[in-house]
């Protein structure tokens, strides 16, 4: 397996009224070409900050402050490494969405109420793939069935040669300002609406034309999220980093997300980034799981090490505190709560409220190590 | 056994107005002659998806909506003999009069939103004392440290305002105002689901212990699965605001008898990697309730639908003495599920 995205002592603050919110604490993950890693861990950890920083969408008043996020999107050349945080924001502006997508947490807040389905599909696919379908309407407008005016069909030609060779010439931001002319963008338009409606319709969603006329108001929760997965997927990306996508959702809608994730995952994108807090979802979907603590990942390990040999005590005790299906006695829990970020505990940020304490816990904070084949914990008892 | 509560018939509907006159035109049909009886002692979990009526059952019953129609039946045995009341039909203040208020409580979802920003939390568990009896300033307040001390905090926490706590402290000062005036019978809306893994371990056995020392019946409603299987001794499911299965939660989890359980069943993620459980994906989503399918209301999702599901309406009938299920075909439907979808591996 080949490294597609590794973040190498990854920190991130947020520099609020409180004082300054130490959410990211040098994370360094590493997610194959073809896998699924799962991050999780309870509300607070800095799951979702780790999937913003990476995509380099931390909002104010938070700062990337150091570390590197490196990603290898040729499979063959090793070498081809690329640090986001040292590019430029138009250069990380081209990838996202198109080879790096992301599935947010809410569709009621990631969908845009005043736009149609159809129009916020498109969205990406206008911004992205515009030399591809200007080429393909170009085909469209020399094949033989296409019946043109014949003047009409001569400029648009044109116009559209011009545009598959580079969408952002000067003569066409000239043609955009006559009137009548600029028409000519409604053929782009056309073919990025007939783009969404095939992505649509590939997710699953009954009807697509007439869904993507609709509003996000008509649809249902568990609709509006496929919606969002579309927009995620529609420029097949090679990772795509779902960050809580199916919380929200009912059970039965659920189990409809996860098993279409499970099939995109074959057909169309190389990696998921699956951030959540349910470890339910993470054993049945995932391969590798990383579990954060307080801005830190404390354990990382194959889905089956975790869940069988987990090695870190919050581990342990987490998964000791979901109910399960075949169980018998009380539930046991971990006292105390997570701790404020502004003032984490010195040393290991979990000792106040580990049974294994000890003298060093209190004093230093334990590097990430590997214990045996590809299973890493932060601890001092190892 | 005997009864606490009993449900008969009970509905809610709420309205849709529309038209220049602001005239009734149609109605959410949330709870739809829903039949139940609530046992002293027990806690009855209730689980269905977002939209299906469980949150409208436990405010109707506790009289915090107003039934459309039906009844809603209260034992009372504090005084004397034991009395029936129905409160679906009282007025508010002959239920306040009668000392019934106080006897039925509630816990709701989101403990961020249910307590009030602006008040001490001293205040706001003294806040129900006071409406049913009047006492002195420092026996309240030893009253007020006294469910502080049941639910798990101290006497610091007195004068602070909920934002200082963190989200399962919060949720533990809404459990202490929730029986601060000794009640009988708790609803539990989603009590955990705004609460992180490790907390919420903590509130569910909080709540487990509190309902052995003071002898509490709890209606738990939650969509969460396990949760259900953890906290409650019986388990209705329920599907646009009706009961469609409803029996002890060790046979609801073993034995179900209705498709639409067995799907909800499956469609647990199971945080166990060696646990390869067979999965029912349902098709489509929960139909709206302002216009509930005819027949059976979940045969347009159901993957055994015949005939006369769509026509029929199935009743709420015993598949064993304790174990009802709304469905024509109830009997064969283990073997149904097993034949398309094959067998549990547990």
């Amino acid at each position: 397996m080949t490294t597609l995205l590794e973040t190498v002592d990854l920190v991130t603050n947020f520099y609020t009224y409180e004082g300054v919110v130490k959410a990211l604490n040098k994370v360094s993950l590493v997610v194959d070409h073809g896998s699924t890693f799962g991050l999780v861990g309870e509300s607070g950890c800095g799951k979702s900050v780790t999937a913003r920083s990476i995509m380099r969408i931390v909002q104010e008043p938070g700062r990337i402050e150091g570390g590197k996020v490196i990603v290898y999107l040729d499979e063959k050349n090793r070498q081809a490494g690329v640090d986001l945080l040292q590019q430029s924001e138009v250069y990380v502006e081209g990838l996202r969405g198109d080879q790096i997508s992301m599935i947010f947490q809410e569709p009621n807040a990631a969908l845009n109420p005043t736009m149609s389905i159809g129009d916020q599909v498109s969205e990406s696919f206008l911004f992205h793939q515009k030399k591809e379908m200007c080429a393909k309407i170009l085909e469209d407008l020399y094949a033989l069935e296409c019946r043109v005016f014949y003047p009409l069909k001569k400029f648009q030609q044109a116009v559209y040669r011009l545009a598959a060779r580079d969408p952002e010439a000067l003569a066409l931001k000239i043609l955009d300002r006559l009137p009548i002319v600029r028409l000519w963008r409604k053929r782009l338009k056309k073919e990025a609406k007939r783009r969404s409606i095939e992505i649509v319709g590939k997710l699953g969603i009954p009807y697509p034309e007439q869904i993507v006329e609709q509003y996000p108001h008509n649809l249902s929760g568990g609709m509006k999220q496929r919606i969002v997965i579309a927009i995620a997927l529609a420029c097949s990306p090679i990772l795509l980093i779902a960050d809580e996508a199916t919380s929200n959702l009912d059970v039965t809608i659920q189990a409809q997300i996860l098993e279409l994730l499970r099939r995109l995952k074959k057909e169309v994108i190389s990696s998921i980034l699956l951030i959540t807090h349910d470890l339910g979802v993470v054993a049945e979907t995932c391969d590798r799981v990383g579990v954060m603590y307080a801005g830190n990942l404390v354990e990382v390990a194959d889905v089956k090490d975790l869940f069988i040999k987990s090695l870190h005590p919050y581990t342990k005790a987490l998964l000791e505190a979901v109910p399960k299906l075949s169980m018998e006695g009380t539930l046991k829990s971990i006292e105390g709560n997570v701790p404020n970020l502004v003032t984490p505990p010195p040393g290991c940020r979990f000792h106040p409220r580990c049974p294994h304490a000890m003298e060093i816990c209190r004093k230093e904070a334990p590097d990430l190590i590997e214990i045996e084949g590809n299973h890493t914990v932060a601890c001092h008892l190892f | 056994m005997e009864k606490i509560l009993e449900l008969r018939e009970l509905k809610k509907h709420y309205p849709i107005l529309g038209g220049v006159l602001r005239r009734e035109v149609n109605s959410v049909k949330a709870l739809d002659g829903v039949d139940l009886d609530i046992y002293r002692g027990e806690c009855l979990g209730v689980v269905g998806e977002s939209g299906c009526g469980k949150t409208t059952a436990g405010k109707t019953i506790i009289r915090l909506h107003d039934p459309t129609s039906g009844m809603v039946y209260y034992y009372r045995k504090d005084k004397g003999p034991e009395v029936r009341i129905d409160i679906g039909s009282k007025k508010g203040s002959t239920l306040k009069k009668l000392g019934i208020r106080g006897k039925l409580q509630m816990v709701f979802q989101d403990p961020t939103t249910s307590l009030d920003p602006r008040m001490l939390v001293k205040h706001i568990i003294a806040e129900p004392i006071k409406e049913q009896v009047s006492l002195g300033g420092r026996e309240l307040e030893h009253r007020v440290v006294r469910l502080l001390g049941l639910v798990g905090l101290t006497r610091d926490h007195l004068l602070r305002y909920p934002h200082e706590f963190s989200g399962g402290q919060r949720q533990r000062i809404a459990v202490a105002r929730a029986i601060a005036t000794d009640p009988e019978f708790i609803v539990l809306d989603e009590p955990t689901s705004a609460l992180d893994v490790s907390v919420q371990s903590q509130i569910l056995n909080l709540l487990k212990s509190l309902q052995e020392t003071l002898n509490l019946t709890y209606l738990f409603v939650t969509h969460h699965l396990l949760v259900v299987k953890y906290m409650s001794h019986r388990t209705a499911v329920m599907y646009l605001g009706k009961i469609v299965e409803i029996a002890r939660t060790e046979d609801i989890f073993s034995q179900s008898a209705h498709p639409y359980t067995h799907a909800l069943l499956s469609g647990i993620p199971v945080p166990d990697v060696e646990h390869k459980q067979r999965r029912i994906v349902l098709s489509g989503d929960v139909p709206s309730p302002v216009n509930p399918p005819p027949g059976c209301r979940f045969h347009p999702r159901c993957p055994f639908t015949v005939d006369r599901c769509r026509d029929e309406e199935p009743p709420l009938e015993g598949v064993e003495a304790a174990h009802k299920a709304a469905c024509h075909r109830k009997s064969e439907v283990e073997k149904l599920v097993r034949d398309r979808f094959g067998t549990h591996a547990q």
